[in-house]
């Protein structure tokens, strides 16, 4: 066999090639370290359990991860149905043609939007026009809309998956279509729509831009377990509002790292969680 | 009607009303962004407003121009497109035609992937957040070293516009390399074998063959970047500094949507009002961004 004439340029090429790989695992290993080295000290019980106040001289973030909480629990409980719905109007109810294709653009287009835009919206519809002002609850209603085609697509692609054979066996044992829906479609399709909300509990927990506008600032914790109803009413600041706030308008860069410290660690359990979830149920799903 | 279809319609008409709920949404904020937008371009006039070179909102003769926080959104967006395209193309080339022969390039492959996932899980606050302890400062260096001496510069402390296409073009890198790799891998691979086969390296194989053959797929993954470097927000608010200059590199700049976060909380009176037009101006930015969007993708249907 005739050997391979060397070329010094592919061989630059390569090592280009390589070197953009590995660009990617060395800024993630970076900014883990970094923000551990200059955090990690700042995070502590006090720092989880308390909320930041002069008087009693405490540091802390308790009341932010309180709202963080809210907020998922709040939107997840709305968006959660709507999201599934809409995937079975989608998938089993909808004729393939103009309307399907609408749908399905606009859940394109709404994917698309960037957070600010989401947040200046509902600041305006549903903090000025519904009079709810700065509250969790405004958050919460902006946030469903932003993550809804997180959902709806998640749980589209797990409907995909269940075989018709168990849509036309549930229908020739007699039973109607809402009954193979509630019975066979959501229970097999049950993987998917985890995915998708546990996809969703990310993407709110990073949220910022959506929530400063609508949510707030402000960081008490809830006095009682009741008041935490009281609460939805009133505004609130996530953590990553916290940390934003921190390391700008209060230039406190150890609760800043503290807080990104508490940050990573959720991401990180949320992406091995997926991460497991979609091995778990389906091997030859690949993950995203 | 028996029970039973009563509650079958029912069920139907819910999951319609779930099914349009999308398109609802996006009619809704549209005409809200174009309601609350358009008064101000009545007031300040259009051209005075979206050519106009000076913000002073607060001064006693206001002055609302917006045409530098236009062009700074249009100069970040590409500069982060220019620097982050590349690397991820060729990170995707890696994950898929360099990786797929025995066991540890598998796992080299996988690690990377994991680490791309998690690099599009970090939330923005924390990529601005590094930007303005690790960047700032090495762009404050760099400054001190340029503009040493010259008297018309205005030190920005290394919040820059520089430093804000730096952090876009990171954030932008798992979008492009994840649609990038399912295009690529989505290239038959007889076609790489016939190249071979006809003394192509690998190499030109890759370049000449495979990514031509994944362009539409390519595009769609770079527009898809363009449109989260525009939306970004709270990241580059925290890097590019806070004041509205043209977009050169070592320039404190402001971008559309950095004016509406550092802003939006105390404007009043037609101050707001001309912020939200700058909401109006970034939404019909994205708008434009997804028609582009689709029609790549049924091209892409037609080809392929």
């Amino acid at each position: 066999m005739a050997k391979r004439k060397f070329r010094p340029g592919e061989l630059l090429l390569h090592i280009l090639i390589l070197a953009c790989s590995i660009f990617s695992v060395v800024l993630l290993v970076t900014i883990i370290v970094f923000v551990f080295a200059k955090g990690l000290h700042a995070v502590n019980w006090e720092f989880l359990t308390t909320v930041t106040s002069v008087r009693k001289g405490t540091v802390g973030i308790a009341g932010n991860i309180v709202n963080t909480l809210i907020i998922i629990i709040l939107t997840l409980l709305i968006v959660t149905p709507l999201g599934i719905g809409a995937a079975i109007y989608l998938n089993e109810y909808a004729k393939p043609g103009k309307l399907v294709n609408t749908i399905e653009f606009m859940t394109e287009v709404l994917s698309g939007i960037p957070s600010i835009i989401f947040g200046l919206f509902g600041m305006m519809f549903f903090g000025q026009t519904l009079g709810l002002g700065y509250s969790l609850l405004t958050g919460s209603l902006t946030l469903i809309i932003m993550v809804f085609p997180l959902i709806t697509r998640n749980t589209q692609e797990a409907l995909k998956t269940v075989p018709d054979s168990f849509r036309q066996g549930s229908i020739a044992l007699g039973a109607g279509k809402w009954y193979m829906i509630r019975t066979i479609l959501i229970p097999s399709a049950m993987p998917g729509i985890i995915t998708g909300v546990i996809l969703a509990i990310g993407r709110i927990v990073g949220e910022s831009a959506a929530l400063i506008f609508t949510a707030g600032s402000a960081k008490y914790l809830p006095k009682s377990f009741l008041d935490i109803f009281r609460k939805i009413m009133d505004s609130g600041g996530t953590l990553t509002v916290k940390l934003y706030l921190s390391a700008t308008s209060e230039g406190d860069f150890d609760t800043a790292f503290g807080t990104a410290v508490v940050l990573i660690i959720i991401v990180l359990i949320i992406n091995i969680l997926t991460k497991v979830l979609t091995r778990k149920f389906d091997p030859s799903r690949q993950g995203r | 009607m028996k029970w039973h279809d009563i509650k079958e319609l029912i069920a139907k008409i819910i999951f319609l009303i779930c099914g349009l709920l999308a398109i609802v949404a996006v009619l809704v904020i549209t005409g809200y962004m174009i309601a609350k937008g358009i008064p101000a371009i009545s007031k300040v006039g259009f051209s005075d407003l979206i050519f106009g070179t000076v913000w002073k909102p607060t001064a006693d003769n206001p002055s609302y121009g917006i045409l530098y926080i236009i062009l700074s959104s249009i100069v970040a967006t590409f500069g982060a497109v220019l620097i982050g395209v590349p690397i991820a193309l060729l990170t995707a080339v890696f994950l898929t035609d360099y990786t797929s022969g025995n066991k540890t390039t598998r796992n080299v492959s996988k690690l990377l992937q994991s680490a791309v996932e998690l690099l599009a899980a970090i939330p923005s606050v924390i990529y601005g957040l590094i930007g303005m302890m690790v960047l700032n400062p090495i762009m404050f260096d760099l400054e001190k070293k340029i503009y040493a001496g010259n008297p018309n510069h205005q030190f920005t402390g290394g919040a820059n516009l520089l430093s804000a296409i730096i952090v876009l073009a990171v954030m932008i890198l798992p979008t492009v390399i994840n649609v990038s790799v399912s295009s690529i891998k989505a290239v038959p691979d007889h076609m790489r074998a016939a190249s071979l086969a006809l003394g192509a390296t690998k190499l030109q194989t890759i370049f000449k063959v495979v990514i031509p053959a994944a362009k539409s797929g390519i595009m769609t993954g770079v527009v898809l970047g363009i449109g989260r470097a525009l939306g970004e927000a709270m990241a580059i608010n925290m890097v590019a500094g806070g004041s509205v200059n043209p977009p050169f590199s070592f320039n404190s700049v402001r971008t559309l949507t950095t004016q509406l976060v550092s802003e939006m909380s105390y404007a009043s009176g037609l101050h707001r009002q001309v912020l939200f037009t700058v909401g109006l101006v970034l939404y019909i930015f994205i708008v434009v961004i997804n028609l582009i969007l689709m029609r790549i993708k049924k091209k892409g249907l037609e080809n392929g």
